[in-house]
């Protein structure tokens, strides 16, 4: 994910939360998941040596996955929501992919080459990838597809990362160098976007090309059918440039209702689907299901937190918002709304990631440690109503969030309820999303609301902390302006050095969490159930689904067998 | 079919008397809601969640440790209230457009039934939706785009009933005496036209009630913490097989009130209805 | 006619023009780079630069033609493209109930008429309140718990198996019936009572009829009184109402479908609402009142025909 499309990603949030209102646990489904170490994960008994050639496992059976929303449009720098990129992802390659470490590794690059002056990588493609029609791939598709999505007329929101290449380079079939402008080091990442074909768009619109429903691409599957709200059907690509996929065919069947899956999954209809955090702590433990699911829990790429608007008197000290923060009881809130299926968030990285520095300030809950702080901040109940007041004012605001995700309106109410204990009154509301965005968010016209981000794997601060974010539809809507993170982050953007960037966000996390302009609530669990039939799954960092091509099904496990 | 005539007269009006304690029993819990309520319906208890139903929680706890009985007790409230309302605004735009209708007759009438034909086309919840999610989910818009939908029907009773008494010899002689429309139509017609709409608006209390429940089950209903039986009942949706507590009782509670008014509202209209009641 | 779709469509537009906020504004919002390439695209496609009476004027000489745009959704179709492909499920749903509902409400609302105030009369009272009083949803969800997974008889939800495709047609029968079973009988035990309440009323009405008194009076039987004479009249006003019900049914349908992953229309409108996909909302809003005004008009076909003057004319 590129840094700059946080925005993206809390919409990817909200469209699952909003058309699967029924969907309780909204932000842990995201496309690349990792494991934490600290959590059980149940230990496979496959024959896990990753070196095992494809032809040792059988071929054959049918993965049916359910999913909550629909996909929307299967060319992929055309999409927003999670769905079109997840099957995506099975049907095209980038340049590059994350690997099990989440480490960046040639897909359809066999490897590349960054200039000395860092201002230049050079690509060198693989040979013999062919596109599912036969057609075969070459740089020509790579620059097709740079100059598509840098097009005025292609609705894309992923172009702001290629929009600072100055030019690219075919030097010959299977080599290309990408010139940038300044040395930028979220770049490579943007190359594990998805390559289109280039004789199939050449001279089409996009908007109006047959792909977006058909679409055709290099992946390890092929796209069969999809049946708008019902399913979407994909085959093994045979000649697949990685070796071919074991399981023969993957279904997506769209259920809205997230009871109603359950019990498709149940009923034995679905193999694999994201768990609410209820269905997994309290309805999946009898024996009958633990005979036919293996349950999985990793850490998701998104958390939860509380932003105050920094605009507000009532948030400009620091000690308000820490006292708000220390009164804010995360452990029980993760207990009650996640059934315990999630992690104390500290800032904006995931407790497991390369980026996370585990020493910044913590905020355990305290309520005398936070009527401390609103004193010394000068809120005292001078009137003995029971609430605060300062200067003539009341201590009072309203906390929003969005309908349709009923964690969010939870954690509302608990805080609501604790802060209370403060002296402090809070109103809540709760809002359709698009009006919470236009009317609210983006007329900063809130005092403090409930949401979430997702967590890219690109590091990059910018577009939600960097002050110059703080206007219009930009995402550090709260306004947080502290000129030495905007210093931290710009420099960040220009170090290649893994270790040195680290050290940079490690300091800009100590930041955060001194200033407390966010309460970092907590990262979920994403939670997983998937039928035992399926070998060779092994959760790693990335999640689950890096390694689907590997999985299988041993012969006599077998539930669908395939005529053709 | 030879049956005891006596017998049937008191067995007659029986599921109506029925109606009417049901719904009286659930007006007097709204009213007294706060005597009956053992816990604070929006306390929230984070070491008690999800408990079964026990001597302390009569319904058990939801999610949030809060105590169902309680919340079902005034979502009570809550649920008539938004039924009495929506209702209240349907009554009162039905009988101002039938009166005119009928009454006056022409082209005023022929415009309000095509409106009426228009409006009726419309699946109501499809608008409701629609206008719901684009307002915001509030009390408040909740009874009001209720109420704005569903008086067609109110309309098309007035409308018939005020062509029918109009011709009446009451009124004859009042227009003759030179009394002004309105006070023909508030004096002599409404009392007359107000039985049947009674029945009506008993029959739209239930009907609102399930409307309720139903944009709830969709996120679009009253939104919590308030408590309304349909949000409760929706919170209890995704537990129904493990916290059957928390979907069997309001559910039983919504299927008990709206069943009250059904039968209040059926039996009055056998009462009312002269031709009915006649056999 | 005319006049009321010119209405239906005047409310459809109303419905979206009058609410608060800008239809681009979400789409704008969701796509921060391409916005104003986009925006602008959407302010030309649908003339919102202009007055708003332009607006509906542009919009409802395209719906003549049956266009009714394109999608907000970023997934390239039309909305009719969209309508088209989940309208045959709702309609499919909503005939089947329509049926079933006609079958067994009809015979049933008779004989409480016949009946009044019997035993019978009371419990099938209250058995047809009960299915009008359980909010649906929670209904279905319990039925899919016990007949799908407890009994494990039916399956759960859509309206075909995966390998629908490579069934015989006997097969695909099958498959579709087993599927429609709760979907149709949950909808169709809601709305018992609507019809059955209104054919016993409209029963009873025609039973203290004169020329029924009389026919009795004559001597003729019970049962040929019933049902030759008294039946036809008591069917006239129930045709109405049959037409009247289907902006329930399909309204209703929002539910279902979501519940039983239908794809139909009303599913599909709950969706675009969400999204605030206007034009299809808009579309859905005008072929769901549309559908409505052709299931009237087929009642009232189907009036003239049971109509007993047009009948004795016959004879």
């Amino acid at each position: 994910m590129t840094p700059k499309n946080y925005f993206i990603l809390i919409l990817i949030i909200a469209t699952i939360t909003v058309i699967g209102c029924t969907d309780k646990n909204g932000e842990s489904e995201n496309a690349n998941k990792n494991v934490t170490e600290n959590k059980s994960i149940p230990k496979q008994t496959s024959n896990s040596n990753t070196d095992d050639s494809q032809q040792d496992k059988p071929f054959g059976d049918i993965i049916f996955e359910g999913s909550i929303g629909d996909a929307s449009n299967l060319i992929p720098i055309l999409s927003t929501d999670s769905v079109s990129h997840q099957i995506a992802s099975h049907i095209y390659n980038g340049l590059l992919k994350y690997d099990k470490n989440l480490k960046l590794t040639g897909d359809l690059a066999k490897s590349w080459e960054l200039s000395n002056d860092k201002k230049s990588i050079t690509f060198h493609l693989k040979k013999g990838v062919k596109w599912h029609d036969g057609k075969i791939f070459n740089a020509d598709d790579v620059k097709f597809t740079y100059e598509t999505i840098i097009d005025d007329s292609t609705p894309t929101a992923y172009d702001s990362d290629f929009r600072i290449i100055d030019n690219i380079t075919i030097i010959d079939d299977y080599t290309i160098r990408v010139n940038y402008q300044k040395p930028f080091a979220p770049a490579l990442n943007s190359w594990t976007m998805s390559i289109l074909p280039k004789h199939l768009l050449e001279n089409v619109k996009i908007t109006e090309s047959s792909l977006q429903r058909n679409p055709i691409g290099t992946g390890s599957y092929e796209f069969v059918k999809w049946n708008p709200g019902e399913s979407i059907t994909l085959k093994a690509n045979k000649s697949y440039f990685d070796g071919r996929p074991n399981i023969a065919k993957y279904v997506l069947k769209i259920i809205p209702d997230s009871t109603t899956m359950f019990m498709e999954l149940l009923k034995g209809n679905l193999d694999f689907m994201s768990l609410t955090p209820l269905q997994y702590s309290k309805q999946t433990n009898t024996p009958k299901f633990k005979d036919n699911f293996e349950k999985y829990t990793y850490l998701s790429n998104s958390y939860s937190y509380i932003g105050y608007n920094l605009r507000n008197e009532l948030f400009k000290d620091k000690r308000v918002r820490q006292a708000l923060t220390y009164a804010t009881p995360k452990e029980k809130i993760i207990e009650s709304v996640l059934f315990g299926e999630g992690h104390v968030a500290t800032g904006p990285y995931k407790p497991d990631s390369f980026w996370y520095n585990p020493d910044v300030k913590r905020y355990e809950y305290n309520l005398e440690k936070a009527k401390e702080l609103l004193t010394e901040a000068g809120w005292e109940d001078s009137d003995n109503n029971g609430y605060l007041d300062k200067n003539g004012r009341e201590f009072s605001f309203t906390l929003m969030t969005n309908q349709g995700n009923s964690n969010r309106a939870k954690i509302a109410e608990i805080v609501q309820e604790n802060w209370k204990k403060l002296g402090i009154k809070v109103k809540i509301r709760i809002m359709e999303w698009a009006t919470l965005i236009n009317e609210y968010i983006d007329k900063r016209n809130f005092d403090a609301l409930v949401m979430g981000w997702s967590i890219p794997l690109e590091p990059d601060l910018y577009d939600v902390w960097h002050s110059s974010k703080c206007s219009g539809k930009n995402l550090n809507f709260i306004c947080y302006e502290n000129d030495e993170l905007d210093k931290i982050i710009e420099k960040a953007r220009l170090t290649f050095d893994q270790d040195k960037r680290r050290k940079l966000y490690y300091k800009a996390q100590e930041i955060l969490a001194e200033d407390q302009p966010y309460t970092f609530l907590y990262v979920p669990n994403a939670l997983v159930a998937l039928h035992k039939r399926f070998k060779g799954v092994e959760p790693a960092p990335a999640g689950l689904m890096y390694n689907f091509e590997d999985w299988y099904v041993p012969e006599n496990l077998r539930k669908y067998s395939l005529t053709q | 079919m030879v049956k005891n005539n006596f017998l049937k007269r008191i067995n007659k009006y029986i599921l109506m008397y029925l109606g009417l304690a049901i719904v009286f029993f659930f007006i007097l819990i709204a009213i007294f809601a706060p005597f009956i309520a053992t816990h604070n319906p929006t306390d929230i208890n984070l070491a008690n969640v999800l408990a079964e139903p026990s001597k302390t929680h009569f319904f058990g706890t939801d999610e949030l440790g809060r105590d169902v009985f309680s919340r079902v007790i005034y979502g009570t409230r809550i649920s008539i209230f938004v039924g009495f309302v929506a209702v209240g605004i349907s009554v009162i735009i039905g009988l101002f457009f039938g009166l005119v209708s009928g009454y006056f007759g022409g082209l005023v009438d022929t415009l309000i039934m095509r409106f009426v034909d228009i409006m009726l086309c419309f699946p109501a919840f499809f608008l409701i939706l629609a206008v719901i999610t684009f307002l915001e989910p509030s009390v408040t818009n909740v009874m009001v785009v209720i109420g704005l939908t569903s008086w067609m029907g109110v309309t098309r009773l007035v409308r018939a009933e005020t062509l029918s008494i109009k011709t009446r010899d009451f009124v004859t002689a009042a227009k003759l005496q030179n009394i002004s429309n309105v006070k023909i139509l508030v004096k002599h017609i409404l009392p007359n036209v107000i039985t049947p709409v009674f029945v009506a608006a008993t029959l739209g209390v239930a009907g609102a009630i399930l409307t309720e429940s139903a944009l709830s089950f969709l996120g679009l209903g009253v939104q919590p913490p308030t408590p309304s039986w349909g949000n409760i009942l929706t919170a209890g949706k995704d537990n129904i097989t493990f916290a059957w507590w928390l979907s069997v009782f309001p559910g039983l509670a919504i299927f008990i009130t709206v069943l009250g008014y059904n039968l209040l509202g059926e039996g009055l209209r056998d009462l009312l209805d002269p031709k009915i009641s006649k056999k | 006619m005319l006049p009321l779709l010119i209405g239906i469509t005047l409310i459809s537009f109303a419905v979206i023009h009058l609410t608060p906020g800008d239809p681009t504004q979400l789409m704008t919002s969701m796509n921060p780079n391409a916005s104003s390439e986009v925006s602008e695209r959407l302010i030309k496609l649908y003339h919102l630069d202009k007055p708003i009476h332009i607006q509906y004027w542009e919009w409802l000489k395209n719906i003549a033609v049956l266009d009714f745009g394109e999608s907000f959704a970023l997934d390239g179709q039309s909305v009719m493209e969209k309508i088209k492909h989940r309208i045959p499920y709702t309609i499919y749903l909503n005939i089947m109930s329509m049926i079933l509902i006609f079958i067994i409400a009809l015979p049933l609302g008779i004989l409480n008429a016949y009946y009044k105030d019997s035993f019978f009369d009371k419990t099938s009272t209250v058995f047809v309140f009960i299915g009008f009083a359980v909010p649906t949803f929670w209904l279905a969800l319990l039925c899919m718990y016990f007949f799908g997974i407890k009994l494990g008889w039916l399956p759960i939800s859509g309206l075909m198996s995966y390998n629908f495709e490579n069934m015989t047609l006997l097969g695909k029968i099958g498959d579709i019936a087993k599927h429609s079973v709760l979907p149709v009988g949950v909808s169709v035990f809601g709305s018992l009572a609507g019809i059955s309440r209104y054919a016993r009323n409209s029963m009873l009405d025609v039973l203290n009829n004169d020329y029924v008194l009389a026919a009795k009076a004559r001597g003729l039987p019970e049962k040929t009184v019933i049902f030759k004479h008294a039946l036809k009249n008591a069917l006239l006003p129930i045709i109405t109402i049959i037409g009247l019900s289907i902006p329930g049914l399909i309204g209703g349908s929002v539910i279902f479908e979501s519940i039983f992953s239908i794809p139909g229309m009303g599913q599909l409108f709950y969706q675009s609402v969400m999204m605030r996909d206007y034009p299809v909302v808009m579309g859905i809003l005008v072929i769901g009142a549309v559908l409505t005004l052709l299931g009237n008009l087929i009642a009232d076909i189907l009036y003239a025909i049971v109509d007993p003057r047009i009948r004795y004319g016959k004879k």
